[in-house]
């Protein structure tokens, strides 16, 4: 039998709310199972999701997010943050999605590489030791498009 | 590669189109050993078993399949293990073998 290709998906997370943490690493451990090679490039607010100081403490703000259906007025309440973040975390561990961080030692282990963004990472003052350790390298954008070449890319 | 018709043939129990068993109930660990084949793994080691028989009680006892977060985490077998014990694509190749239906889930 010949040898098929193996179908890559390249997911680029720039944003770092819990909410838009999740729909690349879903997306990411999906297509692992599948047997699709994944490479995720984490860059600005995505930082977050692999920096070991805040990947624990991500949050979901009502403020200024449509699918809240809260009055803005209301998001700026003092508390409601922290309520709207501990209610999705209890949504997400109810459909069996783990917390993110170990959603990220789950997808390193089944095989997805992530890479951090140079000028982020730059930006930010962050260093390799600041990044979760299931990072397997930071490089610069050329280098991810050029190992990520005839990939299927997401933008998130 | 059997084709699914063959392997209907070969096996005697209903397929669906991608050729998984349309019945649970018709799962034989003879029929696990012939799918495994069909999915590129030759032998179906003491390991491969401890994820098919987790499967198959989590069903009985669920009525839907395990998620691989829950074979990963109650099964024995780590997630990096699963991934070599059923290359290319654990979740298809699991629920296939262990006789279940394709899945849907996300996780």
């Amino acid at each position: 039998m010949a040898e098929e290709k193996t179908r890559t998906l390249a997911i680029i997370c720039s944003k770092g709310s819990l909410d838009m943490a999740y729909p690349g690493l879903v997306l990411a451990n999906a297509a692992r199972m599948l047997g699709l090679e994944v490479k995720l490039f984490f860059t600005f607010w995505g930082m977050d999701i692999i920096t070991k100081s805040k990947v624990d403490h991500l949050k979901v703000t009502p403020v200024g997010n449509p699918a809240m259906h809260m009055p803005n007025l209301v998001g700026v309440i003092p508390g409601t943050t922290d309520l709207a973040t501990a209610m999705m975390k209890k949504s997400l561990e109810k459909i069996d999605m783990p917390p993110v961080a170990e959603f990220l030692e789950m997808i390193h282990d089944a095989g997805a590489e992530i890479y951090a963004c140079r000028m982020a990472a730059d930006m930010m003052n962050l260093d390799r030791e600041d990044l979760v350790d299931e990072v397997d390298d930071i490089v610069g954008a050329m280098e991810f498009l050029e190992m990520t070449e005839g990939a299927q890319m997401l933008f998130i | 590669m059997s084709t699914v018709a063959e392997l209907k043939e070969k096996l005697n129990v209903e397929l669906d189109a991608e050729g998984f068993l349309v019945n649970p109930n018709d799962w034989t660990p003879e029929i696990a050993q012939i799918l495994a084949k069909e999915e590129g793994i030759e032998e179906l080691t003491d390991r491969h078993w401890q994820v098919i028989n987790f499967v198959r009680e989590y069903f009985k006892e669920h009525g839907e399949p395990p998620t691989l977060r829950a074979i990963t985490k109650r099964s024995g077998v780590p997630t990096k293990e699963l991934y070599q014990l059923f290359p290319k694509g654990p979740a298809k190749k699991v629920a296939r073998i262990a006789g279940l239906g394709k899945p849907k889930g996300c996780i």
